[in-house]
């Protein structure tokens, strides 16, 4: 049986991880590649960069991280933020990216998702949703785009999403636990693995995602703060008789 | 050891050189035919759509050049769709170098791709020796049929399916060695080994 993944989401602008709380008031909290591997070390199952400053400044994706984060990491690694286009994708991926996250751009153009999982294949293409109250937000949760987070998820996969990140604005940052109703919608709308996003602040708020349906729960601020709850978390899970990666 | 990665256009190579290094080998990408026709352990590696990567193996000559490798019992370890080009036809699309007998078939599971760590069953075989139980990263929407007796370890997910197979010095990995931690590190160190006596 597929292990429930743990995945500490590092959130980057200008080249540093950055936390905020409901998408606003970011702080730096390190170095992306440092921090990466400090949480590989510590038992993460896998590791997302997000730039989330990328499509707001309209920028490219950070390559030299990448490729920095590629020769060190020994887990996989997801990056997101900025991509428009297949070539930005190819970039990330020969860079050494395992997986590519897609928010606005397939949005806008679902059918990107189906140009990059015809070239790489469905496994390495993550659909990205943003969603307060059920609706798809856009541009660092500032725009809302009028389209129901379980619908264009379903939309997603069927364009060639391997993958949904689906983070709650409401709860993101908040350690209040996952949107678990959205959670449940999506993850029982989609054959896609589901990955839940904002709001873990225990272990239980992880089993509780689980529960819902999710296939790997995302966690940053409770981790950024503290790095060896990754492990406790982890046991914790598996004392609740959860599948996790020892 | 040098060991060749045969380039194909789409591959996510950097990993796996990095993975390599770690476990003491010289990795060279190459696009060259003539470079992996003759290097002492080949490797088809990667993220990629079995079409385009297959097509990518034919038009730069690559796929000829595996299969003298394989003809003359040199070793060739696939990786992730580098496993599933080793067989035949592929359900998402394209053919493979034939060099196993078998279809490629679309995972029959209620979460598709097969996504994350999963505990390896290991039957026989020298790449995974002392890694039965140890968790594997997968990620993968299709998987090997064979119709010969190749299967060297398989995982469950919904059902088995199959994670290793080798034939003499012909090997494949549906799983990423260079994403898995300490157990794919043990892979590519056995694989150095294995290579050097196959």
């Amino acid at each position: 049986m597929v292990k429930k993944r743990l995945i500490p989401c590092l959130d980057v602008a200008g080249g540093r991880v950055v936390k905020g709380v409901r998408f606003q008031d970011l702080r730096d909290v390190g170095d992306p590649v440092e921090l990466a591997e400090r949480y590989s070390a510590l038992g993460a199952d896998e590791i997302v960069f997000l730039d989330v400053t990328a499509t707001i400044e309209d920028r490219r994706p950070p390559l030299e991280l990448v490729e920095h984060a590629a020769a060190s990491l020994e887990v996989p690694f997801t990056v997101g933020g900025g991509i428009a286009e297949l070539e930005d994708a190819r970039a990330l991926l020969r860079a050494g990216a395992d997986k590519v996250a897609v928010n606005r751009a397939a949005l806008e153009r679902p059918r990107l998702l189906t140009e990059l999982a015809d070239e790489f294949g469905a496994q390495a293409v993550v659909c990205a949703i943003d969603a307060k109250g059920g609706e798809v937000y856009t541009h660092g949760a500032r725009r809302a785009r009028g389209v129901s987070a379980v619908r264009w998820a379903v939309k997603a996969a069927r364009h060639g999403a391997g993958e949904i990140l689906l983070t709650s604005i409401d709860t993101d940052g908040t350690r209040e636990g996952y949107d678990l109703a959205l959670t449940g919608a999506v993850a029982e709308a989609v054959t896609v693995p589901v990955i839940a996003s904002g709001g873990a602040g225990n272990a239980g708020h992880l089993s509780d995602a689980f529960d819902a349906g999710a296939d790997a729960a995302l966690v940053a601020s409770i981790v950024h703060e503290r790095p060896e709850l990754l492990p406790a978390l982890k046991i914790a899970l598996k004392e609740r008789g959860w599948p996790i990666r020892s | 050891m040098k060991v060749v990665l045969a380039d194909y256009g789409a591959g996510n190579l950097r990993s796996v050189c990095a993975a390599f290094e770690r476990a003491g080998a010289e990795p060279v990408v190459t696009t060259d035919p003539a470079v992996v026709r003759e290097a002492p352990l080949a490797v088809v590696a990667g993220v990629g759509h079995t079409e385009s990567a297959a097509r990518g193996l034919e038009e730069r000559g690559l796929a000829e050049a595996l299969r003298d490798r394989v003809a003359g019992g040199r070793p060739l370890l696939g990786i992730c769709v580098g496993m599933q080009l080793l067989f035949g036809e592929s359900e998402e699309g394209g053919q493979g170098l034939g060099l196993l007998a078998g279809p490629v078939r679309q995972i029959q599971a209620r979460r598709v791709p097969h996504m994350g760590w999963n505990a390896l069953s290991v039957s026989g075989g020298e790449l995974l020796a002392g890694l039965d139980g140890a968790d594997v990263y997968f990620a993968h929407s299709y998987a090997a049929e064979p119709e010969e007796p190749v299967t060297v370890a398989t995982v469950d997910h919904d059902g088995p399916i199959v994670a290793a197979v080798e034939r003499g010095a012909l090997a494949g990995v549906q799983f990423h060695p260079e994403r898995s931690d300490r157990a794919g590190a043990k892979v590519l160190t056995s694989t150095i080994t294995w290579s050097r006596s196959a």
